[in-house]
């Protein structure tokens, strides 16, 4: 009697499918974030009880993207207000609220001679910057814009690569592949000195806004305002705070929506 | 699950109907015929579904794009460097793999075949660590003045890197599939070995080496990964049709159809274009 080992295995293989689905008593949370929320979102969610959450972090132009192409995270989190603006506009997810602030940075590898924007300038130099739609590249191209022509051309000029989020331009400034790169100021802490942080001047700041927003269909919505209300003043704003995001001025919330 | 419960009466009951024997007999032939169903329309109702949902008209205006015709540009030159390098090395060292015996042959063959099962990303990583600025060979390349990451030619190394062991294992194969006594016969005959490689063996072994050309080139054009890491993506100089269609993805999903679209039909004229210009004058046995 052979036959009737093939059902058998199947039934344990659906049955183990089945444990590792729904292992635990805890529902799954997905959350769609940002590139550059990467290390604050997976320690929140280490000490996150309502849910057990998993990310897919990238750009969050990708990760929109997804959502419009029908996607059901349950929450969305971007390095930006205007792509969970639209969403919202669209009608797949929730009211955003912001939760956070950022700076950018020229961030150089460790062992860089490059100290200023200026010297970034110089022929030779090779820039590692966003895409035109993910934030950190928009963000990138404010900046950009708001310096003298001169001075632009030449920035322009130095720029070779364009990644599609914040994790490649780091990646590419470890490993020494371009000298010069704009991320997040948090980006650069994450890296724990492999790569230095050069301030911008303020003039050229722009406001990078981080918002978050549930999506609508989601089937956890309970645990998916909790995890937003855990950004806003719980766990989630000490985590983001001990990672170098702005969080003392973020006006208080808006409701959930 | 239904299959016990269809089990059972099969096996239960030695003497069957005319029905039963028949179900016996042809069971088998309905299950492959079902799995092949399900395997077709898995495989190509994506590829279906990207030229449905793209209008003649937009496939036409996406060529028009400037990005589309530099990316399409880049990848058919890239591609093209990369699958000449591979046939032009890879050939011989495939031959020598299938005609001669020596020690560690059998580790040779596993450390040719390696990239094949490594994930694109982790071949980018390679790639960094070994030609990259700080990777292993780094200072050396410095030193030559020779520049691959966020470079044309780093775009060639990544697409070679990936593809090679397709066209290696495929005419590693095909070598060994030359019968012994055409090779053996020949060299008693007093032909040199470089004459007995180039007249007897490649043209016994054409219609596969062109399989594994085929197979390469296609894999080359669609690399995305190990290109992102390793040469970064720059319009014009490193962003290739698959990098581009992820920047479109992003910001405009019916362009990024349109490119996918562009680059389903480049790879399937390139397949089909080596099929049918070198392969008919090879008769078939």
């Amino acid at each position: 009697m052979r036959r009737p080992l093939a059902p058998a295995a199947l039934g344990a293989i659906v049955c183990a499918l089945a444990l590792s689905a729904c292992g635990g008593s805890k529902p799954r949370l997905r959350v769609s974030a940002a590139a550059s929320l990467h290390q604050a979102f997976t320690q929140y969610a280490a000490g996150f009880q309502p849910a057990d959450v998993r990310f897919s972090f990238a750009g969050s132009d990708a990760l929109a993207a997804q959502i419009e192409q029908g996607a059901k995270p349950d929450v969305f989190a971007s390095a930006n207000m205007t792509l969970p603006a639209r969403l919202f506009v669209e009608g797949l997810v929730r009211r955003p609220v912001q939760f956070a602030a950022n700076r950018l940075v020229l961030a150089v590898p460790r062992d860089s001679s490059i100290a200023s924007l200026a010297q970034a300038e110089r022929p030779g130099v090779t820039i590692a910057a966003g895409t035109a739609t993910v934030p950190v590249g928009s963000y990138t191209a404010t900046v950009i814009s708001r310096l003298p022509a001169a001075q632009r051309r030449l920035l322009e000029a130095n720029v070779r690569d364009r990644e599609p989020d914040v994790t490649g331009i780091v990646g590419k400034l470890t490993e020494g592949a371009v000298g010069a790169g704009f991320v997040y100021a948090t980006d650069a802490l994450a890296t724990h000195g492999a790569v230095r942080a050069i301030q911008l001047p303020a003039a050229l700041q722009p406001r990078v806004g981080y918002a978050v927003a549930v999506v609508r269909g989601s089937a956890h919505l309970r645990q998916a305002r909790a995890f937003v209300a855990g950004l806003l003043r719980g766990a989630g704003r000490a985590d983001l705070r001990a990672n170098g995001f702005l969080v003392a001025a973020i006006p208080p919330p808006a409701s959930g929506g | 699950m239904t299959a016990p419960a269809h089990a059972g009466p099969l096996l239960g009951e030695p003497h069957g109907s005319l029905a039963r024997s028949l179900v016996r007999r042809w069971w088998f032939s309905v299950a492959m015929g079902v799995s092949i169903a399900i395997a077709l329309a898995f495989l190509t109702v994506p590829v279906v579904a990207i030229f449905v949902d793209v209008s003649p008209t937009r496939l036409l205006s996406s060529l028009g794009s400037s990005q589309s015709l530099q990316a399409l540009r880049l990848s058919l030159e890239t591609s093209a460097i990369a699958v000449a390098t591979i046939v032009l090395v890879g050939t011989p060292a495939a031959y020598l793999l299938a005609t001669r015996r020596f020690r560690g042959q059998a580790l040779v063959l596993t450390l040719i075949e390696l990239p094949l099962v490594l994930p694109p990303a982790v071949a980018g990583i390679g790639l960094l660590a070994s030609l990259g600025p700080h990777g292993l060979l780094g200072g050396a390349l410095a030193a030559a003045h020779v520049q691959l990451v966020l470079q044309t030619a780093g775009v060639v190394v990544a697409l070679a890197f990936v593809s090679a062991p397709l066209y290696l294992r495929q005419a590693h194969a095909a070598f060994g599939g030359v019968q012994r006594e055409h090779i053996e016969g020949a060299l008693a005959l007093g032909i040199r070995r470089p004459a007995v490689f180039l007249h007897i063996a490649i043209p016994i072994a054409r219609p596969a080496l062109l399989a594994g050309l085929a197979l390469a080139w296609g894999r080359a054009l669609g690399e995305f990964g190990a290109t992102l890491m390793f040469a970064g993506s720059f319009q014009g100089i490193t962003q290739t049709i698959p990098l581009a269609i992820y920047d479109e993805f992003s910001s405009d999903f019916p362009a990024a159809l349109a490119l996918s679209a562009l680059l389903v039909a480049v790879s399937a004229a390139v397949l089909l274009t080596i099929k049918l210009l070198w392969t008919p004058s090879q008769p078939p046995l």
